[in-house]
């Protein structure tokens, strides 16, 4: 990812604090919005982005985060569902450019792809690792 | 008709009602409830199929009968859940009517943008009623007459009713409406054209039904 970007993270937990620190510590301008206040506890202390408390699915906190100006958005709450529709809002209402959302149900991201939502599921992911790992890559069955 | 119903916990009441009305109807009824308690209780109390699930997981849809459903209604409390549950509904078992309900009101508009085709708002209904009543609070409909082609009804001039100060044949009112009577101080006045309305005053008033919004924002300038 380019340096300078204006980039939302929804969700605060493991994966959305790690990707908040080396963000910004690579030049972005971070926003993360989490439900719980609490959450921000796990970003580092050079961290020096925004923090918005509320919930993603309710569009003034997404106008609180100004996601108009938004050039990436992550939506990688614990809940597809909110990953999903946050995703869907940043992309068809604010028209932001770039937007993934985290969905760790395989044949519910099966059914986003096919409607131009760009996802990601850590759940396939694992599985496929795995399976190459122990030397069972799913191409090498049809030769 | 082939209905499913989607939601549980806060929304168990509402689903419910919705399951027995429907089944009385003779539709046939799906309801698809996360809380596996819930879901053996209903099955027993209501002629539907019950199924214990993410009514938002698209192999759970399909259990539900997702594929010959000709409504999919997702009422849970959480709205990610109910937008996405008709989505899959949608897309990926092209369920020709699905609705949601939105439980922030925001959110409505954004639903109808997101594809659903219809989206109610249990805030803005209930929004909506109260700002109906205070609107016209002062006006209490008495009775309908000749087979309710007229309506007498009863209103108070407030301090901005537009009314107050002007002579009934100022007034200008419509064709078939008229103000029968004027109670001031308790007193009752059988009005002509040169009497003027006061603030407070009570009017008694005939009109023909569609008639009767102009006739309210005239004299009371609010509504319409």
């Amino acid at each position: 990812m380019q340096p300078h970007q204006y980039v939302i993270i929804i969700g605060c937990g493991r994966l959305g604090s790690m990707l908040a620190n080396q963000l910004s510590s690579l030049g972005s301008s971070v926003v993360v919005i989490d439900r719980e206040e609490s959450a921000f506890g796990n970003l580092s202390t050079e961290f020096s982005g925004f923090l918005v408390t509320g919930d993603a699915a309710e569009l003034d906190v997404l106008r609180r985060a100004r996601i108009d100006q938004a050039d990436c958005l992550l939506a990688i709450t614990q809940y597809d569902n909110v990953n999903l529709m946050v995703a869907q809002v940043a992309q068809t209402i604010f028209q932001v450019p770039k937007v993934i959302a985290r969905v760790y149900h395989p044949e519910r991201e099966g059914v986003y792809g096919q409607f131009g939502i760009e996802t990601i599921c850590p759940t396939r992911l694992s599985a496929e690792a795995l399976l190459s790992a122990v030397g069972n890559q799913p191409e090498a069955k049809q030769s | 008709m082939r209905v499913i119903l989607i939601g549980g916990g806060e929304t168990i009441e509402t689903i419910y009602f919705l399951s027995r009305l429907f089944a009385r109807r003779g539709y046939r009824v799906t309801v698809v409830n996360p809380y596996p308690d819930e879901a053996r209780m209903l099955s027993r109390q209501v002629k539907a199929t019950v199924i214990a699930g993410d009514g938002s997981d698209p192999a759970v849809l399909e259990e539900a009968g997702a594929r010959r459903a000709d409504v999919v209604l997702s009422l849970t409390s959480q709205d990610p859940d109910n937008l996405v549950a008709c989505q899959v509904a949608q897309r990926l078992y092209s369920v020709p009517r699905t609705m949601a309900l939105v439980n922030d009101p925001d959110n409505e508009q954004i639903f109808r943008q997101l594809g659903i085709t219809e989206v109610f708002s249990a805030t803005r209904v209930i929004g909506s009623l109260i700002e109906e009543q205070t609107v016209f609070d002062e006006i209490v409909h008495l009775f309908p007459a000749a087979e309710g082609q007229l309506h007498v009804s009863e209103l108070v001039l407030d301090e901005e009713a537009p009314a107050a100060g002007k002579s009934l044949a100022e007034l200008a009112m419509p064709k078939d409406s008229l103000v029968a009577a004027i109670i001031r101080d308790g007193q009752v006045i059988v009005p002509r054209g040169q009497d003027r309305l006061q603030v407070a005053d009570r009017l008694i008033l005939i009109a023909v039904p569609e008639n009767q919004e102009e006739i309210f924002c005239l004299l009371t300038g609010k509504g319409a």
